[in-house]
């Protein structure tokens, strides 16, 4: 079957000049486990287009580096 | 890829409401026993209170009702067909709870004389109990479950409960990381996975956009119904009324007390009470569907300190991106309705009446497998009633391991639902599950969105079954995607479910939860009974009608009809 890359555009943004390398707060709590780190970088990111826009991960975040928005087809 | 294998006395399959405070339970009730929570997400924000919650809904406070009159209540809103011993449990013993859970820390609204400040949002009695500071609730009992040593698996999926010797022997699962196998044995297990949210399509087309948390998708109904036990009253569906695209509550338990209500579109109301019931559904369909939608919850009357008040509560538990969802629009309390929308279909006995059966004592049709909380057939029975039957469930599952030896499970059984899990992986260019299970959504929307059409349904029964077979097409390139392959299966099991206990019941019962448009009228005289389903033994799904059991509080249901319609 062939495939394609898709863009869409993701409910989780990180801002990647406060995420911590170390930590894994917000990968930890995700309920639909949606998150990860880019083993480059080493800073979270919204690997699936999974999101309830439940919100533990910005909460818990210790920089703040996290901005759930509304998926796009919601908002 | 590896195998793991865990043994355990008492399995808990699913770490949230119930899961938690079964696994609490089972060591205040046998300390040396091994108790162990298996939970796909992380305790710590999983399931259906993730983000906490705004409110208790089936609060039975001593002087404020009796487990009497709401067991009576419940007996009405669910149109008499229910287990009425189940239901007054979880008047009997929801206090117990609420008192044990505020000397955890969580806080429930009280009066300036320290009394616990119930609302009324039921037809009659005084149930909902208000927590503005309930977004820690999970946090709380994730810390609980800790200091009562019950041991945790996080990220671990069952996939299905093995069955040996005619009774539970242990479960198996996929570690959504590694991917590795896991074989469970275990004395007895409570499945605790929650509601079927993720059964029809939101109208967004968001397939995540759910009104329950997402990573609830049938798991525990597809498993009870693999296991041989009997599934009850599918066919009374819950759909509820929500905050249209958003697909979250608007919400008038909390609202309401305020002085908000629901209106058409022109401000009027047309409903009397805002308990969710399938009455109160037809009543909005009915409204949506005449010159007079969309509804509303209607709030911009309030004065400006109320409204301030309200957001603070909506905003901030639950589902706290609420705010941010009406502040992108440019919507506000004060100038605008919050718009409604009948939502798409699911399966959630803590809302409406569909689970697995279970008794008095959580216990399903299967030795030593109980059900509680949302998957499980008490009605409207809410957060409390998953803490009271995670209680039940652990106490009686405590007695049963008494004496009881682990069963090594069947080689072979193994053998075959690993090659399950794992045949997706084999096929990493098959169809993604993305589009396997919004397709398969979509048909559930097609065919099973009530008003239900006999013909349609067929359509829908024949297209599920066909879809077993489509599943096989479907690929996965990591763990993650397993995991949702195989969620897509229990979805597709419920939509069978759905379709055949919708078909079965030829009548209409429980407003819009079940109204088919050939058999408009309610039929007690051959349908006032229970819709069990269950597996036949050379693995046919069968449909059997089940007697209401004896009533032990009097209704005249023939006298109380649940009618919320303002005419």
């Amino acid at each position: 079957m062939a495939l394609t890359t898709q863009r869409v555009d993701v409910p989780v943004i990180v801002d990647e000049s406060k995420c911590l390398k170390k930590c894994i707060a917000c990968i930890e709590v995700c309920p639909l486990d949606v998150l990860a780190k880019n083993p480059e970088t080493g800073k979270a990111y919204m690997k699936y287009d999974e999101c309830w826009f439940c919100l533990p991960c910005e909460k818990e975040c210790p920089t703040n580096a996290i901005t759930v928005q509304i998926p796009f087809l919601l908002r | 890829m590896d195998t793991q294998y865990l043994k355990t006395d008492f399995l808990v399959v699913g770490g949230g409401t119930a899961g938690t405070m079964a696994g609490i339970k089972a060591k205040q009730a046998s300390p040396e026993s091994d108790v162990l929570i298996l939970e796909k997400a992380n305790i710590r924000r999983s399931g259906a209170i993730a983000m906490g919650m705004d409110g208790v809904n089936t609060a039975v406070i001593p002087g404020n009702s009796t487990p009497e009159q709401y067991t009576r209540e419940i007996t009405i809103a669910n149109d008499g067909i229910l287990n009425q011993k189940a239901v007054y449990e979880t008047g009997r013993l929801g206090f117990e709870l609420i008192q044990e859970l505020e000397s955890w820390g969580v806080k429930f609204q009280k009066d300036h004389e320290g009394n616990y400040d119930l609302k009324q949002v039921h037809r009659v009695g005084k149930y909902v109990l208000p927590m503005p500071e309930g977004k820690d609730l999970k946090k709380i009992l994730a810390r609980q479950v800790r200091r009562h040593k019950v041991r945790v698996t996080n990220r671990v999926m069952a996939t299905r409960v093995i069955v040996q010797e005619g009774r539970v022997v242990g479960v198996t699962g996929l570690d959504v990381r590694s991917g590795d196998f896991v074989v469970i044995q275990a004395k007895a297990v409570v499945l605790s996975t929650g509601a079927c949210g993720r059964l029809g399509l939101p109208a967004s087309g968001y397939l995540y956009g759910t009104y329950e948390n997402p990573t609830n998708a049938g798991d525990g109904y597809s498993m009870a119904y693999h296991a041989g036990a009997e599934l009850n009253n599918i066919e009374c569906f819950q759909i509820n009324p929500l905050i249209k695209d958003y697909n979250g509550p608007a919400c008038a338990y909390v609202a309401s007390p305020f002085g908000a209500y629901t209106a058409n579109a022109e401000g009027n109301r047309f409903i009397s009470c805002d308990y969710w019931s399938g009455q109160m559904m037809l009543e909005m369909w009915k409204e949506l569907n005449s010159g007079k939608g969309p509804v509303h919850l209607k709030m911009y009357h309030l004065d400006d300190d109320t409204i301030s008040e309200i957001e603070t509560i909506l905003w901030a538990n639950e589902r706290p991106s609420r705010g941010r969802f009406h502040e992108g629009r440019g919507e506000n309390y004060r100038t605008h309705g919050v718009e409604m929308n009948i939502s798409e279909i699911g399966l959630c006995s803590g809302h409406s009446a569909s689970g697995v059966w279970v008794n008095e004592r959580a216990e399903t049709t299967v030795p030593g497998l109980y059900a509680a909380g949302d998957m499980a057939s008490v009605p409207h029975n809410y957060m409390i009633g998953a803490f009271v039957y995670g209680r039940i469930a652990a106490e009686n599952a405590m007695t049963y391991v008494q004496g009881l030896e682990h069963i090594e499970p069947d080689a072979n059984f193994l053998t075959a639902e690993k090659n399950r899990i794992y045949q997706p992986l084999n096929n990493p260019n098959g169809v993604p599950h993305t589009q396997m299970e919004y397709k398969l959504r979509r048909m559930v929307n097609d065919y099973l969105q009530p008003p239900k059409s006999p013909h349609k349904m067929d359509i829908g029964l024949s297209k599920f079954v066909a879809y077993e077979e489509t599943l096989n097409l479907m690929g996965a390139k990591d763990p993650h995607e397993l995991m949702r392959c195989m969620e897509v299966h229990f979805i597709r099991d419920c939509a069978e479910m759905a379709a055949r206990a919708s078909l079965y019941r030829k009548e209409s019962r429980w407003g819009l939860y079940h109204y088919r448009l050939d058999y408009p009228e309610k039929n007690s005289e051959e349908w006032f009974c229970h819709v069990n389903i269950k597996k036949t033994a050379d693995g046919e799904m069968t449909l059997f009608k089940r007697p209401v059991q004896p009533y032990i509080v009097d209704v005249n249901l023939e006298q109380e009809v649940y009618d919320v319609a303002v005419r």
